[in-house]
């Protein structure tokens, strides 16, 4: 019986004869200063960590991204581009579109209507909710205008990053943006590059079960 | 002497594992280039410094509110949507996974990477209730297709080279073409895991830290099976050991970065999951039901000890493995259990008994390595010294390691009483070392005696005591 279990589990390290400090010491952690860099350093620093990683950076003004992504998706063949019509950039790739691009794709309905479709669409773009210059890594919190598996089926993923939220470290961007307060989404995720392996001989190879490419438009 | 059933079984894995040339290079190249990485990313070893007392400090602060914590962890889950389970046994564990398997009637379960799984023996059981369990990290789907164990607690293949894995895939997958490149190894299990993904009915994983402020559990991963595992599928299951918890959110960040750094050099890993609540009432995707399975399996009773409590510190790094002058010369499948190198030399004998792994106590030589480099700092030779003295505990023990005394026996323990008897009697003493001065080189290999001169040069007795020259020399009685 599971209640048994946690009363038995909880009452035998509620019996532990270890009182207070006693001979188990907690030592006191130091202050360590973070990174504080300034904003042109934390996009070059987060671009040089994500390039590490085999990520694609483009620092591109805000009013210029959307073509330069365009021109992108242009030199690929790519079967459709899967986006949140409810995402900040929604309604502005929408007017944006044209027939020689591929097809969009909303993310609309629930993931068990739609399975197919999501496991063979060749890209997904999603917006981002901030970055770690210190390791790289881009913040995503999914929502239900920007669905889990949008950064994860699609074998390129287009993240589009406001410079201005990239954070010196994890710890300042839990911080800053008051996660706490605001309360954890269903699922948060750190992401530092398309997916990779290195269980073979530590060799180190790209795209295992999460997309193969990741390209980050860094709007400044 | 007659040797213990686990020292003749860990003498025949050693044996085994050291005439294995092959196992040998792939162990000795990987963990050298995994040491190196780890070495460059934090070549600032002050600032590492700092960083290992934060994330010792993080970790007992954490086990000093251990039994808190769970509650508070158990009560923020609950109160996110997530269904919590509490476990003493691996029994039990695996019962709860396959109520819930058995409540939504599925025969496949997806899973990502978990140690705790391992010591479950959950995919085993499943195949015996009639569910296929499939692993789809990369590394465990190498070794579960060739019905191994993993070797190695970050790195599970590790032990085979690509041309072992280039004839398996050959010979197990269907259709799957003879290459060795790895790349082309790589995209054979993506497609045929990618498949799985999409009709995944439950998904289970491990977890890596679960933060009691937030009910929030975490994973660490590089592939993206880990997410494709907890968000594809309706139903994800994650089974922790009661020891993962910290405080706060705010311990995660130090924590993350001594964890990737210290297993693979990583300044972080490509994907870092943090999971709160089932999907949510406007949302598109994740699993409907999330479960957490809190595991016990022995732990508690390490947590009682103050000197032993410290184990559970462990963040599961590997970096102990990867330092390990036994560990790379012999690899994980020797130890015998699933936890091998330093943690599982301190960790098993404590979990299943020393007389079920005490022998792992036994396979160090002190150097300290893993004492050197574990990101937060776990006493190794402290412990691992305890546990020999448990071995050889009887009756009444001071820190109760289950299985305690199961090496001692009447010979040694006369043996020690008459060392006892002979140091405390300086007249004994006297005559015994003049006797050993002149007949000591005659000794009779037998017994012990010849176990222990098998690989090592007899010693020299002196014709005569310290004791005798320094009296010759008229230095004063110890003054």
């Amino acid at each position: 019986m599971t209640a048994n279990a946690r009363a038995n589990i909880l009452s035998r390290l509620r019996a532990t004869t270890i009182q207070g400090q006693g001979p188990f010491i907690v030592p006191d952690a130091p202050i360590i200063a973070g990174l504080e860099l300034s904003l042109e350093e934390r996009i070059g620093r987060l671009q040089r960590m994500l390039e590490t990683m085999h990520a694609e950076v483009r620092v591109v003004s805000a009013g210029g991204w959307l073509d330069e992504f365009k021109a992108m998706l242009r030199t690929r063949a790519l079967n459709g581009l899967l986006y949140g019509p409810a995402a900040p950039f929604g309604p502005a790739l929408e007017a944006a579109w044209e027939a020689d691009l591929p097809p969009l794709v909303p993310y609309i309905e629930p993931a068990e209507q739609c399975r197919e479709r999501l496991f063979s669409i060749d890209a997904g773009i999603t917006s981002t909710r901030g970055a770690i210059a210190e390791t790289g890594a881009l913040i995503l919190w999914p929502s239900a205008a920007e669905p889990r598996l949008m950064s994860l089926t699609p074998g390129l993923h287009i993240a589009v990053l406001d410079a201005k939220t990239i954070f010196n470290t994890f710890a300042e961007a839990i911080d800053q943006q008051h996660w706490l307060r605001h309360g954890m989404p269903a699922n948060a995720l750190l992401i530092s590059g398309p997916s990779k392996t290195a269980d073979i001989e530590l060799t180190l190879t790209f795209g295992v079960h999460g997309p193969k490419e990741l390209v980050v438009f860094i709007l400044s | 002497m007659t040797k213990t059933a686990d020292v003749v079984i860990f003498e025949r894995n050693v044996a085994k594992a050291l005439d294995d040339g092959q196992l040998r290079r792939n162990l000795r190249s990987a963990m050298t280039t995994l040491s190196q990485r780890r070495r460059a990313l934090f070549a600032d070893t002050e600032a590492f410094e700092q960083l290992r007392a934060q994330g010792e400090s993080i970790r007992r602060r954490a086990l000093r509110q251990l039994p808190d914590l769970l509650e508070q962890l158990e009560g923020r889950c609950t109160a996110n949507g997530i269904q919590v389970h509490w476990a003493e046994t691996t029994a039990e564990a695996n019962a709860i996974c396959l109520d819930i398997i058995r409540r939504h009637n599925a025969r496949r379960v997806i899973k990502g990477k978990s140690m705790v799984s391992e010591e479950m023996h959950l995919n085993h059981f499943l195949e015996e209730q009639g569910i296929e369990a499939l692993e789809t990290d990369l590394g465990e789907y190498i070794i579960q297709l060739d019905g191994e164990t993993p070797s190695h607690i970050i790195v599970p293949a590790i032990h085979k080279n690509k041309d072992q894995i280039a004839h398996l895939f050959h010979e197990r997958i269907p259709d799957a073409p003879y290459t060795e490149v790895v790349e082309e190894l790589n995209a054979i299990a993506r497609q045929e895991l990618r498949e799985k993904f999409r009709a995944g009915e439950i998904g289970i994983s491990g977890v890596n830290f679960a933060v009691s402020e937030t009910g929030t559990l975490c994973l660490v991963e590089n592939e993206g099976n880990g997410r494709m595992c907890t968000t594809a599928p309706p139903v994800h299951i994650a089974l922790m050991g009661l020891e993962k918890v910290v405080e706060k959110l705010q311990d995660v960040p130090p924590l993350l970065r001594l964890l990737t750094g210290s297993a693979t050099g990583q300044p972080i890993t490509t994907y870092f999951n943090m999971i709160t609540s089932p999907r949510r009432l406007d949302e598109l995707d994740g699993p409907q039901e999330v479960h957490l399975v809190i595991l016990d399996n022995g732990r508690s009773s390490i947590y009682g000890d103050a000197e032993r409590r410290a184990t559970l510190q462990c963040i599961r790094c590997g970096a102990c493995l990867n330092h390990c002058p036994i560990y790379i010369r012999l690899g994980g499948h020797a130890y015998g259990h699933v936890y091998p190198g330093p943690i599982g030399s301190i960790l098993t004998p404590q979990l299943e008994g020393l007389d079920e792994a005490g022998v792992m106590a036994s396979a160090s030589t002190f150097c300290g390595a893993c004492e050197e480099v574990c990101p937060v700092k776990i006493p190794f030779t402290e412990i691992l010294r305890m546990l020999r003295n448990e071995a050889y505990a009887q009756g009444e023990s001071e820190h109760d390691v289950k299985g305690h005394g199961y090496r001692y026996t009447t010979v040694e323990g006369l043996s020690w009483k008459s060392w006892a008897l002979y140091n405390t009697r300086p007249g004994l003493a006297r005559i015994g070392s003049q006797i050993l001065g002149k007949l000591g080189q005659h000794l009779p290999m037998i017994g012990p005696l010849k176990e222990w001169t098998r690989t090592r040069t007899p010693p020299l007795f002196a014709p005569k005591s310290l004791h005798q020259l320094a009296q010759e020399r008229g230095l004063d009685n110890d003054r």
